[in-house]
C-alpha cells in the first residue's frame, strides 16, 4: 500500500493529498455547523435539531432514536439542501467576482492545512516524527501569510455584491482582520523566542513547538522544564493570541462583518444556496486550523497532558498491550489526542458565541488598537528580558 | 519540471504585471497586482527562498494590497472621469518607451548567468531564517531605520493633512 502511493508520480501524490485534506476538512466543516446548532439549543434551553432521520437507521432500537435525537442526520439534510436549491445569481452584483469570493474563502482554509501538523509517530530509534503534509521550516509564518489571504474573500463579497449591507460588512471585515492580525503574529513571538537557542539555525516549526513541549526538543538551557505547556508559561500570549484568533476568524464577539442585528447578513446577504454553504464552510476551516495552531503552540500539541508527553503515554500503554507501540497505533492515538484538543476549543468558540453579546464596532477597534497591541509588545519586551535573563 | 514551473510562473508574474498596468478599472488593476505578488512568491519558493516567498505574502499580499482595495472601494474611482489627458504627447510616449527599452537592453547585456559556480551553489540570504535577519540586523540595519522614519514621516504627514484641527483640543 506504502509502496504502491510512492511509486505514483509525485503530481497524483499531490491531488491526493490534496483530495484527502478536502475530504477531512468539508465533513468536520459541516459537522462543526451542526454542532453549533445543538450546542446553541443546549445553551438556550431548547432541544434543538431532532427530526431527521435515515428511515433504516430508525429501526436499529436505542442507537437509532438517540442519534436521531442527537440531531446527526441534519447534517446530510443541510448540505443537501444547499446543493440543490436554485443557486440564484442576483442582476446587479459583479458577476465574475460575485462567483469567484467564495472560492476564495475556501483556498487559504484549504491550503493552510497542508503546513500543520495534526500527530506525529514513534520511529525505530524513538523519536517522534511529526505527521504533516508539507513540514516546512517556517511553518507558522507559512499559515499566517496564507491565511492572511482569507480576507480578500470577504472584501470581494462585499464589493461584488455591489449593496449597501455586503459593502459595510467587507469594509468592517478588512479593517478589522488587519488591526487584529499585528497582535495576532506580535503575541507569538515570545513562544519562538524561547524554543530557539542562541547559536542553533533558528525554526518557526509548528512540530518543533510540540517537541519543546513534550520536553523532547531543548531550546535554550532555561530547557523545556520536563515538557511544560506554553499556556502555562505565557499565559498573556495564549490570551491575547485566542482574542486575536477570534477576531481574525471573525467569530461572535467579534463578527462584525456579519453582524446579522445590524447587516442583515453582512458580506454573505446577497448569496444563497451552495456558494453560501461555502462561505459557511470557509469560516469553520478557519476556526478548525485556528484551534489546531493554538493547540500546537499553546495546549502542547498531541502530547495527553502537561509534563506527561506523547512517549511516556505510549510506554505506559505498551506495559498493558506491545500492540500499542506499532507506529499506527500511535499515529492514531496522537491524531485523537490533537483532534480532542482541536474540537474542546472549538467549542469553547460556540460557547463563547452563545455566551457574550456582540461588541460595537468602534469598541473592536478600541480593543484591537489601544488594548490588545500594547499588551502584545509588552509581553514581548517582558519575554525578551526573561529569556535574557535566563540565558547564561 | 523545475524550469517548466519557473517559465510558467515567469509568465504569469509578467501578464499579471501588465494587467496592473492595463486594466481602467481599479479593483481589478488592486486584484491584479495581488496575483502578481502571488506569483513572485512562487517564482521565490520555485529559487527555495520559502522565507522571502511567505513574508512577502504576510506583507503585501495579505495586509498591503488589502488596505489598497480597502481604499479603491472606499473611494469607488470606476465610475469618476479619468484626469490624466488621454492623449499623451508623442514625444513623452517614445522617450518613455526607449529608457525602457534601454533599460532591459542595458540588464540583458549587462548581467550575465549563471556568476559563478560558487555564487550560484551558496544559498541565499532570503533561504533561511538566520542568515536573513542577521543580514537585516546588520548590513541593512541603516536603509531599514530610515525607511522605517519615511514611512513615519509620511504617516504623520496624512494626518495632519487629512485631518481638520480646529482648536488645541483637537490635537490632543
Amino acid at each position: 500500500m506504502v509502496d504502491l502511493y510512492l511509486s505514483l508520480p509525485p503530481l497524483v501524490q499531490g491531488l491526493l493529498k490534496g483530495l484527502a485534506v478536502i475530504m477531512v476538512i468539508f465533513p468536520i466543516g459541516g459537522a462543526c455547523s451542526m454542532a453549533e446548532r445543538k450546542v446553541s439549543a443546549w445553551i438556550q434551553g431548547r432541544p434543538g435539531p431532532n427530526r431527521a432521520v435515515v428511515p433504516w437507521v430508525a429501526w436499529i432500537p436505542v442507537l437509532g432514536p438517540f442519534l436521531q435525537r442527537l440531531g446527526v442526520f441534519h447534517v446530510m439534510a443541510d448540505g443537501g439542501k444547499m446543493l440543490f436549491k436554485e443557486d440564484a445569481l442576483p442582476g446587479h452584483v459583479r458577476k465574475f467576482y460575485f462567483v469567484l469570493a467564495p472560492l476564495v474563502a475556501m483556498m487559504p482554509a484549504l491550503t493552510t492545512v497542508t503546513t500543520v501538523p495534526v500527530g506525529a509517530y514513534l520511529d525505530a530509534a524513538g523519536r517522534t516524527v511529526p505527521l504533516v503534509l508539507a513540514n516546512v521550516d517556517i511553518g507558522i509564518l507559512a499559515v499566517f501569510a496564507v491565511s492572511s489571504l482569507g480576507v480578500y474573500a470577504l472584501i470581494l463579497a462585499g464589493w461584488a455584491s455591489n449593496s449597501k449591507y455586503p459593502f459595510l460588512g467587507g469594509i468592517r471585515a478588512s479593517a478589522q482582520l488587519i488591526a487584529y492580525e499585528l497582535s495576532l503574529t506580535l503575541s507569538v513571538v515570545p513562544v519562538f523566542l524561547w524554543i530557539n537557542a542562541p547559536g542553533t539555525p533558528g525554526t518557526l516549526s509548528l512540530s518543533r513547538a510540540v517537541e519543546f513541549q513534550s520536553g523532547a526538543w531543548q531550546g535554550f538551557s532555561a530547557a523545556s522544564w520536563g515538557g511544560v505547556w506554553f499556556l502555562f508559561l505565557m499565559p498573556l500570549s495564549a490570551l491575547v493570541f485566542l482574542i486575536a484568533l477570534f477576531a481574525e476568524t471573525n467569530r461572535h464577539p467579534f463578527d462584525m462583518a456579519e453582524g446579522e442585528s445590524d447587516l442583515v447578513g453582512g458580506f454573505h446577504t446577497e448569496y444563497g444556496a451552495f456558494k453560501w454553504g461555502l462561505f459557511f464552510v470557509a469560516e469553520y476551516a478557519h476556526m478548525l486550523i485556528g484551534s489546531a495552531v493554538f493547540t500546537l503552540l499553546f495546549l502542547g500539541g498531541w502530547n495527553p497532558l502537561p509534563w506527561v508527553p506523547l512517549a511516556t503515554l505510549v510506554d505506559w500503554l505498551t506495559a498493558l498491550t506491545p500492540l500499542a507501540a506499532h507506529p499506527i497505533a500511535v499515529g492514531l492515538l496522537s491524531i485523537g489526542i490533537f483532534l480532542g484538543k482541536v474540537l474542546a476549543l472549538i467549542f469553547f468558540f460556540m460557547w463563547v458565541r452563545w455566551t457574550v453579546p456582540r461588541f460595537r464596532y468602534d469598541q473592536v477597534m478600541e480593543l484591537g488598537w489601544k488594548k490588545l497591541l500594547p499588551l502584545s509588545i509588552v509581553n514581548l519586551l517582558f519575554y525578551l528580558g526573561a529569556i535574557a535573563a535566563l540565558t547564561p | 519540471m523545475g524550469e517548466l514551473t519557473f517559465n510558467l510562473l515567469a509568465w504569469f508574474t509578467l501578464l499579471s504585471a501588465a494587467g496592473v498596468v492595463i486594466n481602467r478599472n481599479a479593483v481589478n488593476a488592486a486584484l491584479c497586482l495581488l496575483l502578481c505578488l502571488t506569483g513572485v512568491a512562487g517564482l521565490f519558493v520555485v529559487l527555495e527562498a520559502y522565507l522571502l516567498a511567505f513574508v512577502l505574502l504576510l506583507v503585501y499580499a495579505g495586509a498591503v494590497v488589502a488596505l489598497f482595495l480597502f481604499i479603491v472601494m472606499l473611494l469607488d474611482t470606476s465610475g469618476a472621469p479619468r484626469s490624466l489627458p488621454r492623449r499623451l504627447p508623442l514625444i513623452a510616449r517614445v522617450l518613455a518607451g526607449g529608457l525602457v527599452a534601454s533599460g532591459v537592453l542595458s540588464f540583458s547585456a549587462r548581467v550575465k548567468l549563471p556568476v559563478s559556480e560558487a555564487v550560484a551553489a551558496a544559498p541565499g540570504v532570503g533561504a533561511a531564517l538566520k542568515p536573513y535577519a542577521y543580514q537585516l540586523f546588520t548590513t541593512y540595519l541603516l536603509p531599514v531605520q530610515i525607511l522605517g522614519f519615511l514611512l513615519l514621516a509620511a504617516m504623520l504627514g496624512v494626518i495632519v493633512l487629512s485631518k481638520k484641527f480646529e482648536g488645541l483640543e483637537d490635537i490632543k
